[in-house]
């Protein structure tokens, strides 16, 4: 395996969807190759990160009454 | 997806369903006002335009409401909601003009030599995601990348990553295969690498 195909295979890896036999050989290059073990860290602080900074963005937000106007009026029009 | 508001228990959910069946106005407005702040927060999420949002949110409701008499109660009401504005925003989403700062997801992938080696060697990121994640600077410059990703690796790890559809509902959305899903998340996490290393490798955060 090279670094190329290593770096196809992580999302599989990391989802448990590689065979044993290429899981394997994806842990052997992982022990042998620093720059394929940053870029898999990286890869899943980057996964992480993604979710993490998007997480505040995810309360409930304020809403504008007017919207909500808009709403319960498009039912009453859908109605009609 | 259980985010912030209180969670209805089963059986004011069963009469809250009931009424809308029977199309109380009073329960419509009580299914709207329950649910409206996390759907314009999700909407927010998936488009960039706060009138899209709106418009997203808006029109989901009114699909919600037409199709209540086929919920059956599989699931729980807010995430058969949830999933009625995905569709909604996607909608938006594909109605779009392509943004002018769209970077092409080629430049984004790692470049390899003849032998498969890297051609630019990744440095190690210095933090754990937990505490970059801590920095608002850091949040800000997240959001920014997973903006500029084009729109339809953007989707795809939208869906997945961050509202957390499988794979199998991504490609139903999307009408798309699942090897698509797939290999588009895979590209866009990578491009979403390749957008924070300057940042986050080495002396970032």
């Amino acid at each position: 395996m090279n670094c190329q195909e290593f770096i196809d295979f992580i999302m599989a890896y990391l989802d448990g969807e590689l065979p044993d036999e290429s899981r394997i050989v994806f842990r052997q290059h992982l022990d042998l190759c620093p720059p394929c073990e940053q870029y898999l860290d990286g890869y899943v602080k980057a996964v992480e990160l993604g979710k993490r900074c998007t997480e505040g963005a995810s309360l409930p937000a304020d809403v504008p009454d007017a919207l909500v106007d808009a709403i319960l009026k498009a039912r009453r029009a859908a109605e009609s | 997806m259980d985010e912030g508001t209180a969670t209805p228990n089963a059986a004011d959910e069963a009469d809250l369903v009931a009424r809308l069946k029977a199309g109380n106005e009073e329960a419509y407005e009580q299914f709207v006002r329950e649910n409206i702040g996390r759907m314009l927060a999700v909407a927010r999420r998936m488009l960039r335009k706060e009138a899209d949002a709106h418009d997203a949110v808006q029109d989901a409701f009114l699909s919600a409401y037409k199709a209540i008499d086929r919920f059956e109660g599989g699931s729980k009401l807010s995430t058969w909601l949830h999933r009625i504005l995905v569709n909604a925003a996607l909608m938006k989403i594909r109605s779009a003009k392509r943004r002018k700062n769209e970077v092409s997801i080629e430049d984004l992938l790692p470049r390899y030599r003849d032998d498969g080696h890297q051609i630019d060697p990744p440095t190690g990121w210095e933090h754990t995601a937990e505490a970059a994640a801590q920095n608002r600077e850091v949040r800000e410059l997240v959001r920014a990348s997973i903006d500029r990703l084009p729109e339809t690796h953007r989707t795809v790890l939208l869906l997945r990553d961050i509202e957390q559809l499988s794979t199998e509902e991504a490609a139903q959305q999307l009408e798309v295969s699942t090897n698509v899903i797939k290999t588009r998340l895979h590209r866009a996490r990578q491009a979403l690498k390749t957008l924070l290393d300057p940042h986050l490798s080495g002396h970032g955060a």
